[in-house]
Parts: structure tokens; C-alpha cells; sequence
């Protein structure tokens, strides 16, 4: 029972790490066209994801594959009921991908308008649908007692969905204005530091919607009703968010973005702690939920994948903090020169 | 088409177009970093260059390998979403455990290895590209592990209607997946030593950049000799423990209809499943597969008829493949074994390097073939003896795995001809050498 709760958490944790990291990704990615006038700024939009992208989107396959050791049950349920919401994102990491490496190999307007079609649908795509995947299962999903879903990909577009959607949309962007304003440098920066400002009250206004909308279109604070000491992680969230501006106002991008990255993480976590302990509950009758309880594998697989996360995820942790760290200063044009640059 | 077909179809085109571009990784990331490893101790510009082509061609493959990954690991929920949660407990646990052990390391270091040229001392670079190459290769591991899992389940037990894990070392530790592995990898490295030679080929071909090419093709000759032969010898040992555990697979690869004493390999045999014998046979060699399997020219191999029809994989299939990838195998050692006695005179043996450029596919092939072998030849099994194909996949819509299964085979169709074009692009232009070169 224990080691299930862990789990719980630990599998929140994963995807709010995801969120946290590979979002600025996501936010640079759908800025991309508006904010990328010339080539120039293009490539330095791509270069200041360009180190980092790829280890942020193995917390995606780790959320992934531990949604599949820790809780087989949901993992099948979840991503089959959830078909064609994820293999369009699945579809879209792909082409985000290929895009970042394939852009710059070819000296042509035409190939390069290809991969820069690509990033925009390939960043927007997932953020939009993350969050349209994770409102609905705050809400719940019309799944029978044999986990079959009744619904289509339409059914996910309902009103709460769609809201889940452009918070995440605009969380990521505004944490994607925030590494580009750290990272950048001339009228980029100018600009990206201007759009963080612009974004800011909009974000500000969602958030506080959907707060108000999960009242109504959940049952994610009974929970907090219960234990009202939870109120602290949404107190908290509260508090980062407003810290983006803080630190906004006063140039300090850095602090800015890890006040944006506490955002991310407080909102997948308002989320988790309002579930628990339902990892996918259903909306035709709760007694359909996954839970963590009936859904969990066995304890021994439960007490080895413990044991390889606390061993290897702080390693993990570890060089990704060096990565980051290296590639912290702004990029150059000298570094654009360079022909290992994408 | 059912959905069992159409799923089966969409997982196929998804893994093999992954396994175009993963060999040619898992090779290329120990021939670069090698490259790189000389420049720092020899200082020798040359070397650097090296580091710099292939590197630039190892990249675009990794690119379009770990896309392409992504995908496979979401299908076993999408696609098989009975089998995910039938396997879930062992099965999942392998791949979380690629992911936080292994695919972290080589998607992190990989941006740093690319954008650090100046952030890193020479030793720290090159120490990195080591780093992805060995988790690359120990991804490899937990994937192979998991897949030699689906061919011979072990360490589990069946409690409430699932496969729970009972003894994770015997999971981790069969002999199928050691064996699976080492052949896997060899193979994976014949392939980049081929695509390595194949180019340097062209180039020593047309003359240029000689000392460039003929420094790379040695390289990757040494190399590409000794995965030849762990290839087809690890192959072999293969052999003996698919016809211990699954002797449907093993009958098939052979097409091998009656039980007999002193079995024989078929040089060519083209079976005729509709009535249970082979159309063509030609050069049967008696005893050899009792050998090769059982090390005894007496003893006695099943046949495919002593299987319900209900229990055989596809036979015309799995025999074919199988037969193409052992052919192919003995001619990878061979056409290394010729660059061995010609690699002092690689530039005056134009007849020895077109072969070798028009070599470049075969591996790729053999790969795909092996492939085939092992996933077709385990079927009607997703899980040998254990669980049936059929009733491994989702509860989903025929009309929604035909749109994706669809929408898989344009865009990766795009993506390959994309990705080939820049890919022969780069490789054809060759590198930008400095002056003295």
C-alpha cells in the first residue's frame, strides 16, 4: 500500500518533470513563428533549445515506460483510450525532432520553411494536447468496467479539455519566452523578454479560471476539503507564479524561468494530489477508476523499479544539471558560425 | 483487415524503419568516438576531420532513430494495450529501466557532445562520445532483454490473470538474451563498418581525399572482420536454443515439414504451407541441422507437422528471411576477409571497392531479415506459449489503427526520403579539409 502511494507520487513527479523541462522546449517551439523574424533569430531560437531538447524529452519515455512498470493497467488503458490524441502527439515529437537537425543541412528557403512548419506544429501540438489529456482525466474518461473507452477524440474537446489545453499552451510559452530571454541576445531578446511580459496576465487569468473551473468540472479538491494542509502545494503554485513577475520586472531571467519551472510543476501537482489516489478515473461510474491501488503491478516490481529510480534519478538529475549549466550563457552569432550548430 | 493485421502491420513498419537508422548508431558512436580518442592522442588534424564527417552522419541517423523510438514505446499501449497490461509487471519494467539507465545518458550527452567543441577540454569531449556510445550499446541490452523475454518467458508467474515477476535475475540472465544481444549488436556494427567502407569506397573510387578515406575504410574493416565473425558464430549458438524452445520457429526457418533423424539444411527449398511440404528442394545436406542443433548428425529434429496448423508461424516467410540472412552473414565475412589481404593497396583494387560501395544496402538488409525471423518466426505468439497474438491488442477501432497505420507509412515514407537524401548528400560531398590535406 505504501510502495503504491510512492508510486502515486513518483509518477506525478515524472510528468511534472517532463512539463518543466521539455515545456520551454514546447514554448519556444510555438513562438517560433512569431517571434523568429530572420534566419538569424530562427537559428537562435533553435540553438538555445539545442543542447538540452533531447535529454528533456527522455523524461516523456521515463514517464512512459514507468506508467507501464508501476501501473501496467492504466498504462494500457490510458494511452489505448487516449489513441488518436497520442499518436497525434506522437506524430508531432517526430516531426519537432527530425526538424531541429534536418533544418540547417540544406541551404534552401523552401527545404527550411519545411522543418519551420514542423517545429511550430510539432511544439504546439503537444502542449496543446498534454493539456488536453491531462484536464480530462482530472475530469474523468468514459471508460466501461473492461477499461474500454466510449468516446472519441472529440469527446476530449469539451470545454474543461480545451481550457486544460491553452493553460498548458500558454505555461509552456511563457516558460519559452523566459529560456529565450536568458539564452538570447540583441532584438530577440528584446522581443522575448517583452512577450514574457505580455504573456504573464494572460497566464495569470487562465490559471485563476481554471482553478475556479476544476470546482465545478472535478472533484480534484475533495481531497484538498479533506486535507486542507494541501492547500499549500496550490498556495505555493500561487506564489511561483507570481514570482515570475517579481523577478521579471526586475531582469533577473533566470529566476524568473525557475519561478516559471515551480509554476509548472505546482499545476501537474495541484492535478496528482486532487486525483489520488485515482491515476484514471472514469466518468461513467467511479467504481471504474484506476487507481493506485487496483491498477499497481506487483510489489517486487514495484520495490525494483523503486530501487533503479532512487539509484539512477538523481544521478540522471545530476548531469542534466551540468548540461544545463554549460549551455546557461546566451548564444552568439560566433556560435551560430560554427558548423556543429544547428 | 482486422485490427490484429493492421496492428501487426503498423508495429512492423514503425520498428523497422527505427532499425534502419539504430544499427548505424550503435556502430557509428564507438567508430567516432575512436576517431576522436586518436586526434586527442595523436594530435593529428586528420583525425579530427574524421571525428567531424562521420559525425555529422552519425548525428542525422541518431536524429531519426530516437524519433522514431519514441513511437514504438507508446504502440505496446496504443496497439497492445492486452498485452501491456497482461506483461506490464516485466515487461514494462525492462523498458522504464532502458530509460532511466541508459536513453537519459545518450539524449543528454549527445547535445553536449554536439554543441561542447568549446566548452569541453579535447578528453572531456571524447570521453563524452564514449559515454553515448556505451549507452547506446547499453540500451541495446534492456531492449534485447525485454525482447528475448517475448521469446522465452521466464522468472514469472501467473496471478490474477497477468505475468508476475517472481525472479528478476532469470529474467535478466537467460542465455536467449545474452546470445540476442551479442548477435543484435555484432550485427548492428557489421552494418556501420559497411556503410563506413561503402563511402570511403566512392571516394577512393574518384581518388579523393585518399589518405582521409583510406584511413577511415581500415578503421572500419577491422572492425567490420571481427563483427562478421562474432556475428554468424553467435548466430549459430542462436540456433541451438530456438530449437530447445521454440522448435515451431526452428522448423520453419528450415522448412522442416516431417520429424527426422539426421535433418537436413536446404541450400534452397521454397515451401508450400496449402499442402505441407516444400515445392522446390535443392541441395540437401543430411544430418547438418541435427548437427548445427543439436551437435549429433543422428539426432532428431521436429517438424513442422508435429504442430497444429493453429501453432505455426507464416513458413514461407520466416524460411526465406532466415535463408537471405544466413547467406548474407558468410558474405559480410567474406568481403572483409578480401579487404583484409587488399588493405594495403585499397586505391589499386577498383573492382574490390565498387563492390564494396554497392555493398552499403546489404547490411540494412540482413538486419531487417534477422528481424523478421525472430517476430514472424515467434508467431502466432506475442508471448511464445504464453499469449497469442490475437489476443494481445487493443480494444480499439479498426478505422483508427488504418488512419494511423496510414498516416505511419507517409510521413516515415517522407522522413526516409528525406533523411537518405541528406544522408547520401553529406556522405557524397565528403569532408572540408584543411589545408595540407
Amino acid at each position: 500500500m505504501v510502495l503504491q502511494t510512492i508510486w502515486f507520487f513518483l509518477w506525478g513527479l515524472l510528468w511534472a518533470v517532463f512539463f518543466m523541462t521539455d515545456g520551454f522546449d514546447f514554448g519556444i517551439g510555438t513562438l517560433y513563428p512569431f517571434l523568429g523574424k530572420t534566419d538569424q533569430d530562427k537559428r537562435m531560437m533553435i540553438n538555445a533549445l539545442g543542447p538540452l531538447w533531447d535529454g528533456n524529452e527522455v523524461w516523456l519515455i521515463t514517464a512512459g515506460g514507468v506508467t507501464f512498470a508501476a501501473f501496467p493497467l492504466v498504462y494500457s488503458v490510458m494511452f489505448s483510450s487516449l489513441y488518436s490524441a497520442l499518436m497525434l502527439i506522437l506524430f508531432a515529437l517526430i516531426l519537432r525532432g527530425v526538424s531541429f537537425e534536418f533544418r540547417g543541412k540544406v541551404d534552401h528557403p523552401r527545404w527550411r520553411k519545411i522543418w519551420d512548419t514542423c517545429i511550430f506544429i510539432g511544439s504546439f501540438v503537444p502542449a496543446l494536447l498534454f493539456g488536453v489529456a491531462f484536464a480530462n482525466i482530472f475530469r474523468g474518461i468514459p471508460i466501461d468496467h473492461n477499461g474500454i473507452y466510449h468516446g472519441t477524440l472529440f469527446t476530449l474537446l469539451n470545454p474543461y479539455g480545451l481550457l486544460g489545453g491553452i493553460l498548458f499552451v500558454l505555461l509552456f510559452m511563457n516558460h519559452g519566452a523566459l529560456w529565450l530571454s536568458i539564452r538570447s541576445e540583441g532584438a530577440l531578446h528584446e522581443r522575448a523578454v517583452s512577450t514574457a511580459n505580455k504573456l504573464w496576465p494572460v497566464l495569470l487569468g487562465v490559471a485563476v479560471v481554471f482553478l475556479i473551473a476544476s470546482k465545478f468540472a472535478t472533484r480534484l479538491y475533495d481531497n484538498y476539503v479533506e486535507h486542507p494542509s494541501f492547500f499549500v502545494v496550490i498556495l505555493m503554485t500561487v506564489l511561483a507564479l507570481l514570482g515570475i513577475r517579481f523577478f521579471l520586472t526586475r531582469k533577473n531571467f533566470f529566476k524568473a524561468w525557475f519561478a516559471s519551472a515551480l509554476t509548472i510543476v505546482g499545476a501537474t501537482f495541484f492535478g496528482v494530489i486532487g486525483l489520488y489516489p485515482n491515476l484514471f478515473p472514469s466518468s461513467l461510474n467511479p467504481r471504474y477508476n484506476l487507481t493506485a491501488h487496483n491498477a499497481s503491478s506487483s510489489p517486487l516490481t514495484l520495490k525494483i523499479m523503486l530501487v533503479v529510480v532512487i539509484l539512477f534519478i538523481p544521478v540522471v538529475i545530476g548531469y542534466q544539471v551540468w548540461a544545463y549549466h554549460l549551455f546557461k550563457d546566451k548564444v552568439t552569432e560566433a556560435d551560430l558560425a560554427r558548423d556543429e550548430a544547428y | 483487415m482486422d485490427v490484429v493485421l493492421l496492428s501487426r502491420l503498423q508495429f512492423a513498419t514503425a520498428t523497422m524503419f527505427h532499425f534502419l537508422f539504430v544499427p548505424f548508431t550503435l556502430g557509428l558512436s564507438i567508430l567516432v568516438a575512436y576517431m576522436e580518442t586518436r586526434y586527442v592522442k595523436t594530435g593529428d588534424e586528420l583525425y579530427l576531420q574524421m571525428t567531424k564527417f562521420w559525425g555529422k552522419l552519425f548525428l542525422i541517423n541518431f536524429a531519426l532513430g530516437v524519433v522514431t523510438g519514441i513511437t514504438l514505446e507508446f504502440q505496446f499501449g496504443t496497439n497492445w494495450s492486452r498485452y501491456s497490461a497482461f506483461v506490464g509487471d516485466i515487461f514494462g519494467s525492462l523498458l522504464a529501466i532502458e530509460a532511466t539507465t541508459s536513453f537519459f545518458l545518450e539524449s543528454t550527452l549527445i547535445g553536449v557532445w554536439i554543441f561542447g567543441w568549446k566548452k569541453l577540454s579535447k578528453k572531456a569531449h571524447a570521453a563524452v562520445m564514449w559515454l553515448v556510445a556505451f549507452a547506446s550499446t547499453f540500451s541495446a541490452v534492456w531492449i534485447l532483454i525485454a525482447n528475448a523475454w517475448m521469446q522465452n518467458p521466464v522468472g514469472y508467474t501467473i496471478r490474477g490473470g497477468r505475468a508476475e515477476l517472481v525472479d528478476f535475475t532469470a529474467a535478466l540472465m537467460q542465455k536467449w538474451a545474452i546470445l540476442k544481444f551479442v548477435h543484435t549488436v555484432s550485427a548492428a556494427y557489421v552494418l556501420s563498418a559497411f556503410f563506413v567502407m561503402g563511402v570511403s569506397a566512392y571516394h577512393l573510387l574518384k581518388k579523393q581525399k585518399i589518405e582521409f578515406f583510406t584511413r577511415s575504410f581500415r578503421i572500419a574493416l577491422v572492425f567490420g572482420l571481427i563483427f562478421s565473425l562474432v556475428v554468424v558464430i553467435i548466430g549459430d549458438l542462436n540456433g541451438v536454443v530456438v530449437a530447445e524452445k521454440q522448435p515451431t520457429k526452428l522448423a520453419a526457418m528450415e522448412s522442416l515439414w516431417e520429424t527426422t533423424d539426421r535433418a537436413p539444411v536446404y541450400l534452397f527449398s521454397v515451401p508450400d504451407e496449402e499442402n505441407e511440404r516444400n515445392k522446390i528442394e535443392i541441395g540437401a545436406m543430411p544430418g547438418i541441422l541435427s548437427f548445427l542443433v543439436k551437435h549429433d548428425f543422428n539426432a532428431t529434429v521436429q517438424g513442422l507437422k508435429d504442430f497444429p496448423r493453429e501453432d505455426r508461424p507464416p513458413v514461407f516467410l520466416t524460411s526465406f528471411a532466415f535463408k537471405g540472412m544466413v547467406g548474407l552473414g558468410f558474405y559480410f565475412i567474406l568481403a572483409t576477409s578480401i579487404g583484409i589481404i587488399r588493405r594495403n593497396r585499397l586505391v589499386d583494387s577498383p573492382k574490390y571497392l565498387k563492390l564494396m560501395l554497392l555493398s552499403i544496402p546489404l547490411p540494412y538488409i540482413a538486419c531487417e531479415l534477422g528481424w523478421i525471423v525472430t517476430e514472424v518466426g515467434r508467431q502466432p505468439w506475442i508471448v511464445y506459449g504464453l499469449m497469442r497474438t490475437s489476443d494481445a491488442v487493443s480494444p480499439i477501432a479498426t478505422s483508427q489503427v488504418l488512419t494511423t497505420l496510414i498516416a505511419f507509412i507517409v510521413v516515415y515514407g517522407l522522413l526516409g526520403v528525406a533523411g537518405f537524401y541528406l544522408i547520401a548528400k553529406n556522405a557524397l560531398k565528403g569532408p572540408e579539409l584543411t589545408a595540407g590535406n
